[in-house]
């Protein structure tokens, strides 16, 4: 019997960008490490981000964001977030993160982020510390 | 807190988080499962199923927006495995239904079977259960490949769906799944592909020799083309108008009730197993009894049958005389 909790992860690109591969080669290594990863694919609206994250009870949303438009899609989705009740979810996100927009991102309460060029490890570390 | 007023009430967060609870065995669980039974028991439950790839996904997705314009609301459980490597899963059917995902009368839930022999199916009817409360009047059940899963889908739908696909195979390899026993609506679906009509021939051939449904169900047979939307309004009636045949002269009665005595004697199996293994091998009995094994003095189906013989399951207890 597990002791351990699974975590449960949604893996959502929002949006216009069409680049997936990062985001389905991350599940990949997320799924290698234990954890049950939804895939919901390429250009999700905010509201569908929020409609699955919320239907599968997942412990974490991972964005995918190439498009620099992270700070904004982060914050209306934080506020979203509260907004719906979606309380015990943490949000992350991964892409093209300049690294002087990281503080701004946690500030807006974004849990981790993983700049393009973080390692497996760190970003499947960086998940499961935020359970410790 | 979850309070089971919001589930009735249908909140899509508190019914998600309950159906959590289930997956992960939480003990709150039980708890709120028992308070949620009475409420429970109103929803046609559609079970699909077929191999991997066949494209279940995509015509659920497609069902899913013919039950809408019928204003109805639904519910989909989407099984997929677990890597029984890592644990790990990608549940990547909800991709293909993903159009649905903002819309707030349909429930989308993806579940892994976790590795648990028997557990997906457990769960998958809990999760059936907390959908049924929350008011849903048509749930879909989609189970991913073939084996036993397939058989425990059966068990818990009220109509199952088969999915296939031209060229899938020839008709012993439908005998030989034993598929043709469970299903009463079979799809070809691809039939844009060559060799779509034979596919739909051999089916008929073939469910022509199965014996006839005791409740007098004749299994359909349909072409679909789920990508397109081909053939989805029709499987949708179908699935309709097998509810409305169930609906009549006590079918649906005979048929819940045999799904609740396989559920319940699983249920009894589950707690029995439990109650039999737990502190087994620790036993004094089993461990002298493994000795003997690993000498070879005794054979393993003796010492098995001889613990079963002295096992005296009491009401709370346990105990293994051997």
């Amino acid at each position: 019997m597990e002791t351990k909790q699974k975590i449960r992860i949604l893996i959502a690109k929002p949006g216009l960008d069409g680049h997936d591969k990062g985001a389905k080669v991350v599940a990949l290594a997320l799924r290698d490490a234990g954890m049950e990863v939804i895939y919901s694919g390429l250009h999700q609206t905010l509201d569908q981000i929020i409609q699955s994250a919320t239907q599968e009870s997942v412990d974490v949303i991972g964005l995918s964001i190439m498009s620099g438009a992270h700070l904004p899609i982060c914050q209306k989705l934080m506020a979203m977030m509260r907004e719906k009740g979606l309380v015990h979810a943490k949000l992350t996100v991964g892409g093209v993160i300049p690294h002087q927009d990281i503080p701004k991102l946690k500030e807006i309460g974004v849990a981790a982020v993983f700049p393009g060029g973080t390692s497996f490890e760190d970003i499947i570390n960086g998940i499961n510390n935020l359970f410790e | 807190m979850l309070d089971i007023k919001d589930i009735l009430a249908g909140n899509q967060n508190a019914g998600a988080r309950m159906i959590r609870l289930v997956e992960d065995r939480d003990p709150l669980a039980h708890t709120l499962l028992k308070a949620l039974y009475p409420h429970a028991g109103h929803a046609f439950i559609i079970g699909i199923t077929g191999s991997p790839g066949v494209g279940k996904s995509s015509l659920i997705d497609g069902l899913i927006t013919e039950f809408r314009r019928l204003d109805k609301r639904v519910a989909v459980i989407a099984c997929d495995p677990s890597s029984p490597v890592s644990g790990g899963a990608i549940l990547g059917d909800r991709l293909r239904m993903q159009r649905h995902a903002a819309d707030e009368n349909v429930f989308i839930r993806s579940m892994a079977s976790r590795g648990q022999k028997g557990g997906l199916s457990r769960a998958a009817k809990d999760a059936a259960l907390v959908l049924d409360a929350m008011g849903y009047p048509i749930i879909i059940i989609e189970t991913a490949g073939a084996g036993q899963t397939e058989v425990d889908v059966a068990d818990m739908a009220h109509s199952v769906g088969i999915v296939t696909i031209p060229g899938a195979g020839d008709g012993i390899q439908a005998i030989k799944a034993g598929i043709l026993e469970t299903g009463d609506v079979f799809i070809v679906n691809k039939s844009d592909r060559p060799d779509s009509e034979a596919a739909v021939f051999e089916l008929n051939m073939m469910l022509g020799l199965r014996p006839p449904s005791k409740d007098g169900w004749k299994p359909v047979v349909l072409q679909t083309q789920a990508l397109d939307g081909t053939g989805v309004k029709e499987l949708a009636r179908v699935f309709l108008s097998h509810f409305d045949f169930l609906r009549q002269e006590g079918r649906l009665e005979k048929k819940q009730i045999k799904i609740e005595s396989r559920y319940f004697q699983s249920l009894v199996r589950d707690l029995a197993l439990e109650k039999i293994m737990a502190g087994l091998e620790t036993s004094k009995g089993f461990q002298e009894a493994l000795k003997k094994i690993r000498l070879r003095e005794i054979d393993p189906v003796t010492a098995a049958e001889s613990v079963m013989d002295n096992i005296r399951v009491l009401n709370n207890d346990t105990k293994y005389h051997c």
